[in-house]
């Protein structure tokens, strides 16, 4: 695969991604009223899981390098996201709601995590 | 003084900075074909976003066992610029000393939405410690756990007070 199209895929998958994110949250805050940012939690776990099952096909050869760019750095990389997670954390913590802070401060790193080792393991199972 | 309403300084105002439905001018933002102008401006600033990060982390991979270094940087430079945006686009004295720009509807969407955040990423640092994890360098996979989330926060509350102290002194000059 050639330089310049690892760079659009990137390109296509970031798009998507940050596309999929702000219609995700919007959907997730419309339905359920409240101060603690679901939304943010939900992309950043549902993000996760994918970057695993695209990683987990990349490693049984299911998937190749183009696959990598478009999904994994692309799409994965832009759905979930750091910014949004540091910058709620802080305006919680502002707002007066300390423990909404510390709760979102201390679940979104393990949430992510079980998802991208959920995601790995399930291809991993799948490829045999 | 304090801020009031949507409109406010520290004590209110957005949470969410992708986009919080408590602010009725950003509940409407996807009303009728506007909504495709929003969407317009997440997806290009998600793909300049996301190509900054494949920029910046391509030259530098973590070594097998290694510390994720340049995910690092790229999370916590994040994490500063959007502590520096939405002090400019919702804060009163951001709004005024920050220019036309800061009034734009598309500001957010295209810079904080988009471009910060398909420039940051979660996904990637999870990864990167299950990876360290199975390589067996648990200490490391710690480190980078919980470095990152300390540099993060560390970086969003000093670049937001920051613009807060010079949007205050820009407006006190004026």
């Amino acid at each position: 695969m050639s330089g310049t199209v690892s760079w659009l895929l990137v390109a296509l998958g970031g798009a998507a991604g940050a596309c999929l994110r702000y219609t995700a949250d919007r959907a997730v805050q419309s339905r359920y009223e409240s101060l603690f940012p679901w939304g943010t939690l939900a992309v950043n776990a549902a993000g996760s899981l994918l970057l695993g099952l695209v990683t987990g096909a990349v490693e049984a050869g299911a998937a190749g390098p183009g696959a990598a760019a478009l999904l994994g750095t692309g799409l994965c990389g832009a759905l979930t996201t750091y910014s949004t997670f540091s910058y709620e954390t802080l305006r919680l913590a502002e707002r007066g709601h300390g423990r909404a802070a510390l709760a979102n401060a201390a679940v979104t790193p393990p949430v992510a995590l079980g998802a991208v080792w959920a995601g790995l393991e399930l291809t991993r199972y799948l490829a045999g | 003084m304090k801020g009031s309403g949507e409109d406010g300084g520290p004590e209110d105002g957005v949470i969410d900075p992708d986009v919080d439905l408590h602010v009725p001018a950003q509940r409407a933002e996807t009303a009728g074909a506007h909504a495709v102008v929003v969407l317009a401006a997440v997806a290009a600033g998600g793909a300049l976003g996301a190509c900054a990060r494949y920029a910046l982390t391509l030259p530098w991979p973590a070594a097998p066992g290694g510390f994720p270094w340049a995910v690092l940087a790229v999370n916590a430079a994040g994490c500063a610029l959007i502590g520096v945006l939405m002090t400019l686009l919702e804060e009163h004295g951001g709004k005024r000393s920050g220019g036309a720009w800061a009034r734009h509807p598309l500001a957010r969407p295209f810079l904080g939405t988009g471009v910060l955040g398909g420039f940051t990423t979660f996904s990637v640092y999870a990864l990167d410690a299950v990876r360290l994890l199975e390589e067996g360098a648990a200490g490391t996979a710690l480190l980078y756990l919980g470095a990152t989330v300390a540099a993060a926060l560390c970086a969003v509350w000093a670049a937001t007070a920051a613009t807060r102290a010079a949007t205050t002194r820009a407006a006190v000059a004026r």
